[in-house]
């Protein structure tokens, strides 16, 4: 078995792990489209979410899945928890441990956390997002949809644009198209590009329509822009024009081009209503498939590992 | 064993030593062809009835009785595949990994269900089978079709369509592949242990 006893990041999956799990989710998209999309596979079993930052669709995505595995779901929201009465992060897991849940499943606004977590449970962790390091389910569900759409990701010529310096999601996602063999460019403005890229498998460009022809997919980042703007962008129009999948800009992708977005998305900054209801957007397949990806880790981890 | 089948699945042989052949590819067809009149003769012929391999033994065994049925009666059975990895009950105490995604693109609601695989061993597979199914729809009749029937219930189920009585060891291995039917003893080494060849 690749991939467990955690999930991690995808840098520890490996092209092997992220194949095995991507294969395995092919079986879950069948069960999520049946009438009754739900099966026994985990009867018995726990899986907390435990969110020490907000995200409603991640989490619900998670639970989403783990019901229709038939395992019970505990959830844990800071607001709501002990931790706003100034628990610590150990005290907090080792808690929900103790109650003997199977898989926790983690976010926190600080990189590294899921890892240290692993190291006080007993429990499978899944990686839900931590600061800015990874978002490992994100970059599978999002290399499921480009599979089922184009068979291979070989070749496939990716831009990542937008905040990369900021994001987990585009270190997931290089790392994961990069495995299967992808060609990653990075387009964004200097000062939203981390300060040093050495060892990214990556190109990178600060000139979107340079480069929009030749793309295979445009994956667009998430613009914080509360974080931002002021400090690093002049302003959210000012981005918007040099980096926002516009109208105009859409039209010039070819015929077979992809977009995505990992939500929750600024329409009208880095991409335009139209273009994210229009025929090259994939993004609600993107949604769709993150149920049947987490299904796919949560079964790997928890069932297929005896 | 998940392993075991998957690599089965892709052509390459099994690994066992002590090797012998039980049917070979004659054997194999004419036991098809068999199956097939009594599938057609206890049906009083096709209509209602459909057809669903068990991931991955049983599934080039239902498209090839799907073939022969075809060839008696011109008649096309819809004919579907069935993974029971979520539904079996020892996904505790060894590794269960999906083969390859559930197809049955028909109803099976009021239809005939003919089940095929190609090893009955333990019965667990085809009880995992029969709550899979369910999960699909009602069938107004089951029906179990193996190649090989080794023995060793561990459940009461009992098939019936039998392409061939196999009296087995608990650890002998039965192959069954497109060449023809082999048993023998896993070979020792790294990999899945013995036990395997149906459930």
């Amino acid at each position: 078995m690749s991939i467990g006893p955690h999930l991690l990041s995808v840098a520890d999956l490996g092209p092997e792990g992220i194949a095995e799990v991507l294969e395995v989710t092919d079986s879950f998209v069948e069960v999520s489209a049946r009438e009754i999309p739900k099966v026994p596979a985990l009867r018995g079993r726990t899986v907390a979410t435990v969110f020490f930052e907000d995200s409603t669709r991640t989490r619900l995505s998670f639970e989403t899945a783990a019901r229709r595995l038939s395992a019970d779901v505990a959830n844990l929201s800071v607001g709501t928890s002990s931790v706003a009465k100034g628990e610590s992060v150990r005290d907090t897991v080792q808690t929900i441990d103790a109650m003997g849940v199977d898989a926790l499943v983690v976010r926190h606004r600080s990189a590294g956390v899921p890892h240290q977590v692993s190291a006080w449970v007993s429990a499978a962790v899944v990686n839900a997002g931590d600061g800015a390091h990874e978002h490992p389910t994100q970059a599978l569900l999002d290399c499921y949809t480009l599979r089922a759409r184009r068979g291979s990701l070989k070749g496939a010529r990716i831009l990542v644009v937008g905040d990369v310096a900021h994001s987990r999601v585009a270190r997931s996602n290089v790392w994961a198209f990069d495995a299967l063999g992808a060609e990653v460019c990075l387009v964004a403005p200097p000062t939203l590009l981390p300060p040093s890229l050495q060892g990214w498998p990556v190109r990178v460009s600060h000139d979107l329509d340079a480069e929009l022809g030749d793309a295979d997919v445009v994956y667009l980042l998430r613009l914080q822009r509360e974080r931002q703007v002021g400090a690093l962008l002049p302003s959210v129009r000012e981005y918007t024009r040099g980096f926002g999948l516009t109208r105009d800009r859409a039209r010039r992708l070819g015929p077979d081009a992809l977009v995505l977005h990992p939500g929750p998305m600024n329409r009208g900054v880095e991409i335009a209503a139209e273009v994210a209801e229009g025929p090259a957007s994939v993004i609600t397949e993107q949604v769709a498939n993150g149920v049947a990806v987490r299904m796919a880790v949560l079964f790997l981890l928890l069932g297929a590992a005896g | 064993m998940a392993r075991r089948e998957r690599v089965a699945a892709t052509g390459s042989p099994v690994d066992l030593v002590e090797r012998s052949q039980v049917m070979d590819a004659d054997d194999l067809r004419r036991a098809v062809v068999r199956i097939a009149h009594e599938v057609l003769e206890r049906n009083h012929g096709l209509e209602g009835v459909v057809i669903v391999g068990l991931q991955t033994g049983g599934a080039p065994l239902a498209r090839r009785l799907a073939a022969a049925l075809a060839e008696i009666e011109g008649v096309e059975v819809p004919t579907g595949t069935l993974d029971v990895a979520f539904y079996r009950d020892d996904i505790r105490l060894r590794p269960v990994v999906p083969e390859a995604a559930t197809d049955i693109p028909f109803e099976v609601t009021d239809r005939i269900v003919v089940l095929v695989d190609d090893v009955l061993f333990t019965g667990r597979t085809v009880r995992a089978a029969l709550d899979a199914l369910t999960d699909h729809g009602r069938p107004r009749a089951v029906q179990l079709a193996v190649m090989v029937d080794r023995g060793h219930r561990e459940l009461p189920i009992r098939p019936d369509y039998v392409g061939k009585n196999l009296p087995t060891g608990r650890h002998q291995m039965v192959d069954v592949g497109a060449e023809g039917v082999d048993l023998g003893t896993v070979a020792p080494g790294p990999g899945p242990g013995p036990g395997g060849g149906g459930g």
